[in-house]
């Protein structure tokens, strides 16, 4: 788990720091804060596995947190392959979790094609 | 569009501060970095930090802010959230950085580059280590510096001087460590000793770390030291690790295991721009070959901070500033030859306790060498024992390796596995590194939405 | 100081280039009983037989090459009989879309030249028959030309297979080894590389972009011109094309793979520096490959190019290659010049030089390929042909 430090009253601040912005991950609701990556919002929810490998089918999760090991691979607002640690949360963002190979979000049909062709034939 | 004097590649001490010189002779100055706003890692989101989160992190950090204001201040051309993914040059002409940015790419042109992107985590390839729940030390330091939280209960397991400062900070945030598993041989301090040849940084840097140490014995934090046989435990996330030290075999539950064994030079962009390199065995690290200048291989192309050789913050800052003012001083600008000198000097102090620290910290053997069954290239999921088979088979080196079992192919580009696969190359070999050689890095220097290439056709 | 070659040690053979078209003569060499000896400058595969596509087509070929395309189709289908590896070889439709009626009768030519020269592997395609083998293919595309029994391998596991089947073989296979200087002295051709002096009954130049140097070395002349075709891969994608396509009016090379991944190519140049054996990626022509791309698959707008590379070709003035025996020294053969389209090749271009520098004959006419083409004083240099 992970816990918030407790924020000063006094000091430099983020204005929004404390204010809560709210997204979807696979239909659940996370609470996030303002400057929170997707990584770091999912991390502190408990949310530890992000994607499935394209190999093998594993579960993995956020590792470097710096953009470098593409380990945290989400689809973000439809668009697939995003790393989680790069990208701010904004109001309303829709995340789901990746799945080996990432979706194109269009039914291509290969195999009903190849039947058609059949037909054709 | 004519080109910039100086073009900065990430902004961190040493791309700030060869930013601000740079500015103060009156260059023109680009900074492009990936991160929203500037720092690097080492001082990241430092301008969103509050008084109690830099009571947590330390002085050192907090040391930052200034920096990073008058960095802000300085008039430098700054593109945050940016990605330079390529570089090319037509001719005798100037540099064409291809820098990508949230409306598309732009190609802009710069008499010199300076590559300033750091150092990224040596892999510390041990079983279980892609299980989710495990994270680079630096991750969970990102944690705090970033989003003002702590993993509870970790372990962190490694060694080098980050893995006790961190664990210090956590100690400082409330939730002390469960452990800190010092892997590699127990005798580490002995068989650095002999490096402290008199600097008296050296002495004031083991004072330090006895104080560090001290801290974090208090808080009830058991360090286990000698430790091998490192195993995280786990099916669908880490659950714990096992271990041996002190002759018994040590297990400990937990959610969040944190490895590090040192930071290397960041590589991929040196290597992409064709700079060449060269093992340093102390560091256990390619390094790009750089002259007194910070001038690379490649013409009009220099390297300053961590990229260019493991020497922390205080270097970094003196390193930036040192070769921006060589490169204004080339470029006809009037700069004192005793400020270089002054600079120099500075660096060559800073830089006297580094054979200490890298004996004290050198990686432990069973993180080169894994067990067959470890994951090496995380992407692929390719295993040490397969990249031992297919060297055993006649794979040469890790382009071979790379292009029979696409170790290095995956998103990440050979970033997390290929000093790993460079040290397997070597010892299968018998051979070092430096002759092993490593992966040949090529654009897009990230990955790059296939649209956005397309979309230069149109120009 | 250089070493004394030992006349024990002549080999039957010495190729030059450790590329598929070397190793691949060197197998079939050794498995006639030749003795060879194979000489590579830097590593097996390293240029443009470890950096190219991976496409094996008979479409859309030069005339010139077509029997002996065929003949090498025949060998891919049982490679793993050839080298004891299955070298990634898989069968594939290759198809060339078109994207006007231009194009559309353009490929109509085409395939009646071919039905013309007895081959009856190009068929036209309707639009729907089209769609039905590439259902993901843009609205614009109006038919294509295919050859369904035609595949892809991997280039550089190909290349090694050979390489150590060859070792198997009995080939002595030296990395490395720059040949610096060649020389006939009357009954042995003597073959410099640094200190080290390599006799050889006959010598084979299969040393692709570098051949024209090594011509030179014989006495011959072939203006092979270095290129750096560049090419892409992105990551990886659910399945979504199992062909290799083509396009009529433009350059394209686009291929899905097993494991997902999509790697585009479709001879946009990069800057070829053979000297240094170094390429330099041209973004704005590689653009031009992803525009195309994109505009014949959409869907590939939201793929993310994870890696672009470039070998070193050669390429000749005509586009197809240099066969046979060298005309200005005996016992000397060429075998290079493959314009970026030698891969699918290299089986048969192996077997049928092995034969010609045994027995003197080829199973199949070369006189296509003669170097002769291009000697000073030849008719004309052949006109630069269109790039597939």
């Amino acid at each position: 788990m992970f816990k918030r430090l407790q924020t000063s009253p006094a000091g430099p601040m983020d204005r929004d720091a404390t204010q809560g912005l709210t997204f979807s991950m696979d239909g659940h609701l996370i609470d996030a804060r303002h400057g929170d990556t997707v990584a770091a919002a999912l991390m502190i929810a408990g949310v530890t596995s992000l994607r499935d490998t394209p190999v093998s089918g594993s579960p993995r999760g956020p590792f470097c947190l710096m953009g470098s090991c593409f380990d945290c691979l989400v689809e973000i607002d439809g668009i697939p392959n995003r790393q989680a640690c790069m990208v701010e949360v904004t109001e309303g963002m829709t995340v789901r979790r990746q799945a080996g190979a990432a979706l194109l979000g269009v039914a291509t049909a290969a195999p009903a094609a190849a039947g058609q062709a059949e037909q054709t034939a | 569009m004519s080109p910039v004097d100086l073009a900065i590649i990430g902004a961190g001490p040493a791309g700030m501060s060869a930013a601000i010189a740079a500015r103060q002779v009156g260059l023109r100055v680009l900074v492009v970095d990936e991160q929203p706003q500037p720092g690097g890692q080492i001082f990241r989101a430092i301008g969103r930090a509050d008084a109690s989160r830099l009571h947590v992190l330390g002085h050192d950090y907090a040391k930052g802010a200034e920096l990073v204001s008058a960095f802000q201040g300085c008039g430098a051309e700054y593109l945050p959230g940016a990605l330079l993914w390529n570089v090319e040059r037509e001719g005798a002409g100037p540099l064409l950085l291809d820098v990508s940015t949230s409306s598309g790419s732009r190609r802009i042109p710069a008499a010199n580059l300076l590559v300033a992107t750091g150092a990224v985590e040596r892999p510390v390839p041990v079983p279980g280590w892609t299980l989710p729940g495990v994270t680079t030390a630096g991750a969970l330091q990102i944690m705090l510096k970033a989003h003002g939280s702590v993993a509870e209960g970790a372990v962190l397991a490694g060694a080098g001087p980050l893995l006790l400062l961190l664990a210090q900070q956590m100690v400082a945030a409330g939730a002390p460590p469960r452990a800190v598993v010092e892997i590699g041989p127990a005798n580490r301090l002995g068989r650095a000793l002999p490096h402290l040849a008199g600097p008296l940084r050296g002495w004031r840097y083991l004072a330090k770390g006895a104080k560090l140490l001290a801290t974090i014995r208090r808080a009830g934090v058991p360090i286990h030291k000698g430790a091998g046989g490192f195993e995280i435990l786990g099916e669908a996330a880490a659950r714990g690790v096992r271990f041996t030290s002190g002759g018994k075999v040590v297990e400990i539950a937990t959610e969040h295991v944190a490895l590090h064994m040192g930071v290397v030079p960041n590589q991929q962009l040196t290597r992409m721009l064709r700079c060449e390199h060269d093992w340093h065995p102390s560091q256990q690290a390619f390094v790009p070959r750089i002259e007194a200048t910070c001038a690379t291989t490649e013409p009009g192309v220099y390297v300053a901070g961590d990229g260019g050789g493991i020497g922390g913050a205080a270097a970094a800052a003196l390193q930036g500033r040192f070769v921006a003012l060589t490169i204004a001083l080339h470029a006809g600008r009037d700069v004192p030859a005793s400020e270089l000198a002054a600079l120099r000097a500075a660096l060559a102090r800073d830089r006297a306790v580094r054979p200490f620290l890298e004996a004290l910290y050198a990686p432990a053997e069973e993180v080169l060498a894994p067990a067959d069954t470890t994951v090496i290239c995380r992407c692929e999921e390719v295993t040490a024992g397969t990249i031992r088979a297919s060297l055993k088979d006649g794979a040469p080196g890790p382009n071979q390796l790379k292009a029979f079992l696409r170790c290095g192919m995956g998103p990440c580009q050979g970033r997390t596995c290929g000093p790993a696969v460079s040290a397997l190359v070597a010892r299968a070999r018998g051979i070092s590194e430096g002759e092993a050689g490593y992966f040949r890095i090529r654009p897009p220097l990230k990955p790059l939405p296939l649209s956005e290439l397309a979309a230069i056709a149109e120009e | 100081m250089t070493l004394r070659p030992d006349p024990a040690a002549m080999a039957d053979l010495l190729v030059i280039g450790g590329g598929l078209h070397g190793c691949a003569t060197a197998l079939a060499a050794a498995r006639r009983g030749l003795s060879v000896t194979l000489l590579e400058k830097d590593t097996i595969a390293r240029h443009a037989s470890g950096s190219n596509a991976g496409g094996l087509r008979r479409l859309n070929r030069h005339p010139a090459e077509l029997e002996l395309s065929h003949l090498s189709m025949r060998l891919w289908r049982r490679i793993d009989q050839i080298t004891g590896h299955d070298c990634g070889f898989q069968q594939a439709p290759q198809i060339r879309v078109a994207e006007s009626a231009e194009d559309m009768n353009r490929l109509e030519g085409r395939a009646a030249l071919v039905r013309e020269l007895g081959y009856s592997n190009e068929v036209m395609l309707t639009e729907r028959e089209m769609r039905a083998h590439l259902p993901a293919v843009a609205e614009h595309c109006c038919g294509a030309l295919a050859s369904f029994d035609d595949g892809f391998a991997h280039p550089h596991g190909t290349t090694l297979a050979f390489a150590q089947a060859a070792r198997r073989a009995g080939v002595r296979a030296l990395e490395g080894q720059a040949v610096s200087d060649l020389a006939w002295s009357g009954s042995a051709w003597h073959v410099a590389s640094g200190e080290r002096v390599y006799l050889a009954r006959r010598i084979l130049n299969a040393a692709g972009a570098w051949g024209g140097a090594i011509a030179a070395m014989i006495g011959d002349h072939a203006p092979v011109e270095p290129i750096a075709p560049m090419m892409l891969v992105t990551s990886r994608l659910p399945a979504f094309c199992k062909a290799v396509v083509g396009a009529a009016g433009r350059p394209l090379s686009f291929k899905q793979m097993p494991n997902g991944t999509v790697v585009i190519g479709g001879a946009r140049l990069g800057r070829a520096e053979p000297a240094h054996n170094r390429t330099d990626l041209r973004m704005a022509e590689l653009a031009r490959s992803a525009a195309t791309a994109t505009e014949i698959f959409p869907i590939m707008r939201s793929a993310v190019i994870v890696r672009a590379w470039s070998g070193i070709e050669g390429r000749m003035p005509d586009q197809i290659p240099v066969m046979g025996a060298a005309l200005s020294a005996p016992n000397a053969f060429h075998s290079f010049g493959f314009s970026a389209h030698g891969f699918q090749l290299g089986p048969a271009a192996g077997e049928v030089m092995a034969a010609l520098i045994d027995t003197g004959a080829s199973p199949i006419p070369l006189d296509a390929f003669s170097i002769a083409r291009f000697a000073h004083g030849a008719p004309s240099i052949p006109n630069q042909g269109e790039i597939p």
